[in-house]
């Protein structure tokens, strides 16, 4: 064997070192990537109660026994007083035999004061920061139904104003809602009474329900709502005004927590003009009935569409 | 049964391992791509915590980037098909073996809409909800669970066909004909279903003038089939250089008449598309108008939609001309071909749908940093994913990962560069 040669040992150690140095290596860049994956996850700190156990298992509305039912409310409860201070009273309020809801709006009378934009807002706990709206009032000049020409942000001294009119939309609540077909989740649908609901406890926040609707009814919840608490309406329903959650969609429902007790929507009792008109249509003696049968013309926004909305719009002479 | 299960076993443990194995470009390369996958997850968690508010996102204009990114991925992994019909359907050898690297894209690209849809879901810890018996699944109404069904199908079929084609090769076994045949030609037609579904999604909806159009279906197939070869011409050429693997320039120019032919159509339906939007001169056109000229004072996207369509035009003209047939002005064409699809199906679809709103308020939408950088958090995974299914089969496909050397050291960072090439042998 040649001196020159390194031997078997020496060999041995220079692998050795080189695997020490390769194995130090190793660590420390595992030891950075794992640093760096922390760093990076830490803004989950501050997600506070995001979900709880119970919510995340909770089973799907039309699934629930009326013991899970219960269960649920209870828990909403607890979760509204933490949050707000105040014990709410949660129902889970039915549709009634019999009823089918129609809302009439006189386009004559709206002087597109947003008195109903504000009592729906303070009737259904809707977020005040970002604000969240289910009524969007159009100014339109004189003689166009053109909605590319309505002006969404107006902001005069008094209203009316010459020369325009004032057109409120809301959630039409139509007989073939294309929100309802989309969601991939079935976490919307339509009442036998007619009222489209959302299980706010079920949708997963995809936004498909708010591309598919021609009304522009649907509002997002893009960050967690903020209610001052001294403004929280307590008398609350499961479909209806209970306060949302960041992530999920929410819209007009006819006030389910009032109307499915007999009572008008808050929309209808604080219009100073009496422009709003709401019923049962199926009764022939409502007055909804009556404008229906009365009234010469009547229209349903964008009929084009097929929706055949429960929402209609009529005129004085 | 329980060699198999060991061999598979060792199989992978085998591929897995070879992943964190390069020289010094691959590792810089993989650094780079974590550092910017950690950053988007970082945007990712503030997000998850405080909302959807951090996006540019509005009750007006409610989908964005993500889906845009989404929407443009989905055809790119459609486009995995182009190379899979000459060579099953029409037996074009050069293609080949260079299949699998088209499939594996596929693979990469799924992954990519998979994270892109769900960062943009309000609620992704309701994912759940989704899946048939255990949630709620509207199938067959919702467009969305049908995409689910298809993407996710894709997905599988495509790691099937990849992982079986792999790990014979690592055998050095025939694949077995029915077992990957039956499952490639289900593929070809799967593919055409993922982008015509994801096309539907949008032509589904009564309410949106811009997207209720039968014209945006074909749309959808031709600028897939545009964008995807073309990526897949530039990465073939940067695997050829980076490892040595046998990629003829042959191969490469079937892609490109694929190319060719394809932006030709894509052009032709533009114009068809633009011609209805604007001479009928309905009102339905404001948001081609918002796209192309501005509305109401709001132009956001009118430098995007003319960038997008300049380049098109440039591409399609360089693809035309045999000049295209030199890499160099081929290369050119295909950068030109995939940022002008990139901006066409993503913002130049996805947003103008939305503007004017169904009440007619016109309100733009800029993606915020924080959406941003989720976006290349995500862009950034999907080459990470890529360059690992490649990290792994380029050695399987060249022999020197294989079963028979299973007992010999583990190949190193150098013999990437160092070892001939060995011509993989046809399956």
């Amino acid at each position: 064997m040649s001196l020159l040669e390194p031997t078997p040992q020496e060999q041995a150690g220079a692998t050795d070192r080189a695997m020490t140095r390769r194995s130090f290596l190793r660590s420390t860049a595992a030891f950075a990537g794992l640093s760096a994956l922390a760093a990076s996850l830490s803004p989950l700190r501050e997600l506070g109660e995001f979900s709880s156990a119970e919510e995340f298992m909770q089973k799907y509305y039309k699934e629930m026994t009326p013991d899970d039912m219960a269960k649920v409310l209870k828990r909403i409860e607890g979760q509204v007083e933490r949050q707000y201070g105040i014990r709410p009273h949660v129902r889970d309020l039915k549709p009634m035999d019999g009823v089918e809801f129609v809302y009439c709006l006189n386009l004559t009378r709206c002087i597109g004061c947003r008195k109903c934009v504000h009592a729906c807002v303070a009737e259904n706990n809707q977020s005040r920061n970002p604000e969240i709206q289910y009524i969007r009032v159009l100014k339109l000049p004189h003689g166009s139904m053109d909605m590319e020409k309505a002006d969404h942000n107006y902001a005069p001294e008094s209203v009316p104003e010459k020369g325009f009119f004032y057109m409120p939309v809301q959630c039409q609540q139509c007989h073939n809602p294309p929100c309802v077909k989309v969601c991939p989740v079935n976490a919307t649908w339509q009442e036998k009474d007619g009222i489209t609901v959302i299980d706010y406890d079920w949708c997963i926040g995809c936004r498909y329900c708010e591309a598919a609707c021609p009304y522009f009814a649907r509002r997002f919840n893009f960050t967690k709502p903020e209610i001052p608490a001294e403004r929280l309406n307590p008398s609350m329903a499961y479909l209806g005004n209970r306060p949302r959650k960041q992530g999920v969609m929410e819209k007009c429902h006819f006030c389910i927590q009032r109307t499915r007790a007999g009572k008008y929507p808050a929309c209808l009792e604080v219009c100073p003009v009496g422009a709003r008109k709401f019923g049962n249509i199926l009764d022939p003696e409502s007055e909804v009935s009556y404008i229906l049968r009365e009234k010469r013309v009547f229209i349903q926004l964008k009929e084009e569409m097929g929706t055949n909305p429960r929402f209609f719009y009529y005129f004085d002479k | 049964m329980s060699t198999a299960a060991r061999n598979y076993l060792t199989f992978l443990w085998r591929c897995s391992r070879i992943a964190f194995v390069g020289d010094w470009r691959y590792y810089s390369w993989m650094g780079v791509l974590s550092a910017i996958v950690l950053l988007g997850l970082n945007a990712y968690c503030k997000q998850f915590v405080h909302g959807l508010i951090v996006t540019g996102m509005s009750d007006e204009v409610s989908w964005g980037v993500y889906i845009a990114n989404f929407t443009f991925l989905v055809g790119v992994a459609a486009a995995a098909v182009m190379m899979v019909i000459p060579v099953y359907i029409y037996d074009n050898e050069e293609l080949h073996d260079l299949v699998i690297f088209g499939e594996l894209l596929a693979v990469a690209a799924i992954l990519m809409c998979l994270a892109f849809v769900t960062v943009d879901l309000g609620r992704p810890d309701r994912f759940w909800h989704l899946i048939p018996g255990l949630g709620q699944m509207n199938f067959p109404k919702s467009m969305l669970s049908w995409d689910v069904i298809v993407l996710n199908g894709y997905l599988l079929l495509n790691v099937h066909i990849c992982g079986y084609l792999l790990y014979c090769r690592y055998n050095d076994r025939k694949p077995g004909k029915w077992f990957y045949i039956p499952f490639v030609f289900t593929a070809i037609i799967w593919a055409v279903s993922i982008h015509t579904v994801t096309a539907f999604l949008y032509v589904g909806l009564g309410g949106r003038p811009f997207w209720n159009a039968s014209i945006v279906g074909p749309r959808f197939l031709a600028s897939a089939f545009t964008a995807g070869p073309a990526i897949i011409i530039l990465a073939l050429q940067i695997i050829r250089s980076v490892t040595h693997y046998r990629i003829t320039d042959k191969a490469l120019l079937t892609l490109r008449s694929i190319v060719q032919v394809s932006m030709i159509i894509n052009v032709f339906l533009l114009v068809c598309e633009v011609f209805k939007e604007f001479y009928s001169g309905t009102l339905h056109g404001a948001s081609a108008k918002y796209l192309f000229f501005g509305l109401e004072g709001h132009h956001a996207l009118v430098p995007w939609i003319w960038t997008a369509i300049t380049f098109n035009l440039i591409a399609m003209v360089i693809l035309s001309l045999p000049l295209s047939r030199s890499l160099k002005y081929l290369n050119i064409a295909c950068v030109l071909s995939i940022v002008g699809i990139w901006i066409e199906k993503g913002m130049g679809l996805v947003i103008p749908g939305f503007i004017p709103t169904p009440l007619g308020a016109v309100v733009d939408y800029v993606p915020s940093l924080n959406e941003t950088l989720v976006c290349l958090g995500i862009w950034a995974f999907g080459l990470l994913c890529y360059t690992v299914f490649l990290r792994m089969s380029v050695p399987i496909l060249q022999g020197r990962l294989s079963k028979a050397n299973e007992h010999l050291p583990e190949p190193d960072a150098e013999d990437d560069t160092d070892l001939p090439a060995t011509a993989p042998a046809p399956h």
